[in-house]
C-alpha cells in the first residue's frame, strides 16, 4: 500500500505537470520573466522585475496590450541561480514565449545555444555574451543597446575626455566570474592603443562582502582611476572602501550594472562624486512613466513597495527592457501581419528593431535613451551611453551621450563569434545580404 | 500481507545472501525499471524529464559517491561539489581534444581523473579523523574551486571561463548539446546510473566494502584483523570521487549544456551532503530518495500553485518553499535520525507483519 500511495503521487505529479505546459493561452502573448527577488542579488533583481512587468501591464490597461492582444506576463524566480535559470526556462518554454531576458550572464550563456534549437529569441539586454552582437553569428540572440566591450570603450573614451589617458594606470575591479571577466580581452587589447596601464583586481562572489584587502591593493597600485564591473553587494561594498582609502571617487567609475540607486542607498553621502555608467533614462519626468504610475502602480497592481522606487535606476532599466520587447512584437505584427505572433516571429521583430528619436517621442520616452537600429547584421544596434553621478541622495545625469569606439569594437567582436563558433560544427548561422 | 513471505525457501548462501531475498521486491525493482526505461521516455513530457528526472538521477549518483565515503567508509568530505567539477572539466577537455571518442566512454574515463584527485586529496585520513577531515576536503573543494578559476587552460581560454558543451553523437543520435533531445539524455543517464548503482551495490556487499565498513565502526579492531586502512581509506576516497567525477561530468553534458564555475562551489557540496544524510548514511536506495526529496520536492512545490489555479506570486513561492523544505528536513530528521532509507525499511517491516502485527 506504501508502494502505491507513493506510485500514485508520483502519477498525479506526473500528470500535473503535463497539465501545466499545455495550459498556455491561446490568443495572448506570453512573456516569461525569470527574476531574483530572492537570494544575494535581490536587491538589484526586484527593482528590474518591478519595471519591466509594470510596462508591460501599464500597456494592458492604456492600450488593451499590444496590437489589441494582450500580454501575459509570468514571473520564474531563479534567485540568480544559472541551473534554476534553466529550470524556469524548461518550465515555461513549452507556453509559446516570445523572448527571454534573464538579466544574468550566467543563465544567458546556458539559454545561447538553447535559443536556435526551440526558436525562441534571447534578448540580454546591455549583458550576456558580447560577441552575440554579431547578428550573422548568432541569429537568436540580440544584446541591445550596447556590449559590455562597446560600453568599456565608451567608458575609457570619457576618462580620455576628461584628463587624457595615454600613460595613465587604469585600475579594473570586476566580480570573478563570467561578467566581470567579458570585458578584460577588449581592456587589454585598449592599452595597447590607447596607451595606458591596467590594474586588475578580481572579487570572488564568496568575498563580495569583504573586499579590505583587494582596496589595499589598489592602494599599493595607485591607479590613475578605477572601473568596476560588480553586482549586487559587491558595488556599495567597493564603494565604501573606495572612501576608506580615500580614493577620489570622481574617478571611479561603474558599469551600468554598478549604478543603481540600491548600490548607492546604504552609501549615501559619502558616495558623493561616484561615476557610473547607463542607458537608461533616470527619473519620473517621462510620460510613459507617468502613464505606468497612473494605470499601475496607483491602481495596486504593481509590486513596488512605494511610489517613490518608480524611476529608479534599475527601475527604469527593467522598463526599457519590456520597452524594446513591446516595441518589437509590434515590429513583428506589422511584419507579418499576424496578431498573435511566435518565438519566430519575434526574431524577425528584433532582427529590423527600430527605436528612433521620433518613435521614442511617440512612446512618452523622449531623451530617455539613444536612438537603436538593429539590422541582419547588427544584433547591438548601436546605442550609446551616458555617464551619471551620484549627488549624495540622487543620481544626476553629467553628460551627453557617448558612442562606443565602434571601429575598434567590432572587429574583436567578429572575431570573438568566429571563435565562438569555431568548434560547433552544428552551430546554426545565417547570411545576410 | 503484500510482504508475506510464506512459501520462499532459500535453499543455499547464495539465495539467502542475495541483494533482494524477497520475491516481492525483485518483482517491485523490476516494475520500477520498466517505469524508468519505458514509461516514462513515453509519457514524460520535456519539463518534467529535463528539469526533474535528469538532475534526480544525476545527484542520486553523487549521492551514491559520497555515501560510500561518508556512509560506508565513515570519512566526512564537504569536497563533492569540487571532485564533481573535476570530472565536468576532466570530460570536456577529452571530448574536445579527442572529438571522435564515444561521448560515453569519455565520462566514465573522466571519473578516473577524478579518483586520482580524490585519492590524492583522502591522505590526510590516514593521519585525521571527523570534523579534521572535513576541514582538509573543505581546503580541496575551495583549491579545485580557484583551480577551474584560474586555469584557463581548463576551459580552453574561454572568454566567460565557461565550459561549453560541444555537439556529440552516437549511433546517429545526438545525445549531448542544444540539439539533443531530452528522452536521449534521459536514457544515456539512467542507463549509467542504473548500472553504477549495480556496480556500487555489488562493491559495497564485497570484501571491499566490508573493509570499509570495519574501517567505518572502528578502525583500530579493523586493522588488528587484517585490513590495511592505507588501502581502504585512499580505495573510498578513488571509488567515491570516481562516482562524484562520473555524475559532475553528466550534469555538464547532458543537463546543464554550460556550467561556470559555481556549479561546483561549496554550496553543491553540501546540497549533496543534505540528501545523504536526509535519505541515510550507508544506504544507496536512500540515496534515491534523499535526491529526489532535496530536488523534486522544491519543484514540486513550485509549480503546485498553478496545478491548483491559484495566482501567487512567484518569489512568494520561493520563499514558502524554503521554509516548507526546511521544516520537512528537520521534521523527518527528528521522527527518523537515520533518514528515509530507515524510515523506508521500517514502513516494510511493519507491511510484513500487516494486518496481524504481533
Amino acid at each position: 500500500m506504501f508502494k502505491k500511495l507513493i506510485l500514485g503521487a508520483a502519477a498525479i505529479v506526473a500528470a500535473g505537470s503535463m497539465q501545466v505546459t499545455t495550459a498556455s493561452a491561446e490568443d495572448s502573448l506570453y512573456i516569461p520573466s525569470l527574476t531574483y527577488r530572492t537570494g544575494p542579488y535581490a536587491g538589484n533583481g526586484t527593482p528590474f522585475a518591478n519595471g519591466y512587468a509594470d510596462y508591460f501591464n501599464m500597456l494592458n490597461a492604456r492600450d488593451g496590450g499590444i496590437g489589441g492582444v494582450k500580454i501575459v506576463v509570468e514571473e520564474c524566480e531563479t534567485g540568480y541561480n544559472s541551473q534554476k535559470g534553466v529550470e524556469c526556462y524548461e518550465s515555461t518554454k513549452g507556453k509559446g514565449p516570445l523572448a527571454y531576458s534573464p538579466l544574468s550572464t550566467g543563465i544567458t550563456l546556458q539559454l545561447i545555444p538553447k535559443a536556435a534549437v526551440d526558436k525562441i529569441p534571447v534578448f540580454s539586454m546591455g549583458y550576456g555574451l558580447s560577441a552575440a552582437a554579431v547578428g550573422e553569428s548568432f541569429p537568436w540572440i540580440f544584446n541591445y543597446p550596447t556590449t559590455y566591450w562597446s560600453q568599456l570603450s565608451a567608458i575609457l573614451k570619457y576618462i580620455d575626455s576628461k584628463e587624457g589617458i595615454k600613460g595613465k594606470k587604469i585600475g579594473f575591479i570586476y566580480l570573478d566570474a563570467g561578467y566581470g571577466k567579458e570585458p578584460i580581452p577588449l581592456l587589454d587589447k585598449l592599452s595597447e592603443s590607447m596607451g595606458f596601464t591596467v590594474a586588475k583586481f578580481p572579487v570572488a562572489g564568496k568575498e563580495m562582502q569583504n573586499q579590505a584587502s583587494h582596496w589595499l591593493n589598489v592602494r599599493k597600485e595607485r591607479p590613475d582611476w578605477m572601473i568596476m564591473w560588480g553586482w549586487g553587494a559587491m558595488n556599495s561594498t567597493a564603494i565604501k572602501e573606495a572612501v576608506k582609502i580615500r580614493f577620489p571617487l570622481d574617478h571611479f567609475i561603474g558599469n551600468w550594472w554598478s549604478g543603481g540607486d540600491a548600490d548607492l542607498g546604504p552609501v549615501g553621502k559619502a558616495g558623493k562624486g561616484y561615476l557610473a555608467a547607463n542607458f537608461s533614462g533616470l527619473g519620473t519626468d517621462f510620460p510613459a512613466v507617468q502613464d505606468i504610475i497612473k494605470h499601475v502602480v496607483d491602481a495596486g497592481n504593481s509590486l513596488v513597495k512605494d511610489k517613490s522606487e518608480v524611476g529608479h535606476v534599475l527601475y527604469n532599466r527593467g522598463m526599457f527592457n519590456a520597452v524594446v520587447l513591446a516595441e518589437a512584437i509590434a515590429a513583428a505584427q506589422k511584419a507579418t501581419g499576424k496578431k498573435v505572433i511566435t518565438g519566430e516571429d519575434m526574431r524577425v521583430g528584433l532582427e529590423s528593431f527600430d527605436l528612433s528619436e521620433a518613435r521614442l517621442k511617440e512612446l512618452g520616452l523622449e531623451g530617455f535613451t539613444a536612438p537603436i537600429k538593429a539590422s541582419c547584421k547588427d544584433h547591438e544596434g548601436g546605442g550609446s551611453i551616458f555617464i551619471q553621478q551620484w549627488n549624495g541622495s540622487a543620481w544626476e545625469k553629467v553628460t551627453d551621450s557617448i558612442t562606443p569606439m565602434t571601429d575598434v569594437v567590432r572587429p574583436l567582436l567578429e572575431e570573438a563569434a568566429k571563435n565562438y563558433v569555431a568548434d560547433k560544427p552544428e552551430w546554426k548561422t545565417q547570411t545576410c545580404s | 500481507m503484500f510482504y508475506r513471505e510464506a512459501g520462499q525457501y532459500k535453499t543455499n548462501y547464495k539465495d539467502d545472501l542475495a541483494t533482494f531475498p524477497i520475491l516481492q521486491d525483485r518483482i517491485a525493482i523490476g516494475i520500477y525499471l520498466v517505469i524508468a526505461f519505458v514509461a516514462i521516455p513515453i509519457f514524460g513530457n520535456d519539463f518534467f524529464i529535463n528539469s526533474m528526472m535528469i538532475p534526480f538521477l544525476i545527484f542520486t549518483l553523487a549521492a551514491i559517491g559520497l555515501n560510500i565515503l561518508t556512509g560506508y567508509t565513515g570519512q566526512l568530505s564537504l569536497g563533492t561539489g569540487a571532485f564533481m567539477g573535476v570530472g565536468a572539466y576532466a570530460c570536456y577537455k577529452m571530448t574536445t581534444i579527442f572529438p571522435d571518442i564515444n561521448i560515453i566512454i569519455l565520462v566514465v574515463l573522466s571519473g578516473v581523473f577524478s579518483a586520482g584527485i580524490g585519492a590524492i586529496f583522502g591522505l590526510p585520513s590516514l593521519r585525521i579523523k571527523g570534523f579534521y577531515l572535513v576541514v582538509t576536503t573543505l581546503a580541496a573543494q575551495f583549491f579545485l574551486e580557484w583551480c577551474f578559476i584560474r586555469i584557463p587552460w581548463l576551459y580552453n581560454y574561454n572568454i566567460s571561463g565557461a565550459i561549453e558543451v560541444p555537439q556529440r553523437e552516437i549511433m546517429g543520435v545526438i545525445i549531448t548539446g542544444a540539439s539533443a533531445s531530452p528522452t536521449a539524455r534521459y536514457l544515456v543517464v539512467l542507463s549509467v546510473v542504473v548500472v553504477m548503482t549495480w556496480i556500487a551495490s555489488n562493491i559495497i556487499q564485497g570484501r571491499i566494502g566490508r573493509s570499509w565498513m570495519m574501517i567505518r565502526d572502528m578502525d583500530i579492531a579493523a586493522e588488528l584483523m587484517g585490513v590495511r586502512p592505507l588501502q581502504a581509506k585512499l580505495s573510498a576516497f578513488a571509488v567515491s570521487s570516481f562516482y562524484c567525477g562520473v555524475a559532475g561530468a553528466m550534469m555538464v553534458f547532458f543537463w546543464l549544456g554550460a556550467a561556470e564555475v559555481e556549479s561546483f562551489d561549496v554550496n553543491q557540496s553540501f546540497r549533496i551532503l543534505f540528501m545523504v544524510v536526509l535519505g541515510g548514511l550507508g544506504s544507496l536506495v536512500g540515496c534515491y530518495m534523499g535526491a529526489a526529496f532535496i530536488w523534486m520536492l522544491p519543484i514540486m512545490i513550485t509549480i503546485a500553485p498553478s496545478i491548483f489555479g491559484l495566482d501567487i506570486n512567484a518569489a512568494t513561492v520561493e520563499h514558502i518553499n524554503f521554509m516548507m523544505i526546511g521544516g520537512l528536513i528537520i521534521f523527518f530528521l527528528i521522527m527518523e535520525p537515520h533518514g528515509l532509507a530507515r524510515l523506508w525499511s521500517l514502513a516494510k517491516q511493519k507491511l510484513r507483519v500487516w494486518p496481524f502485527p504481533y
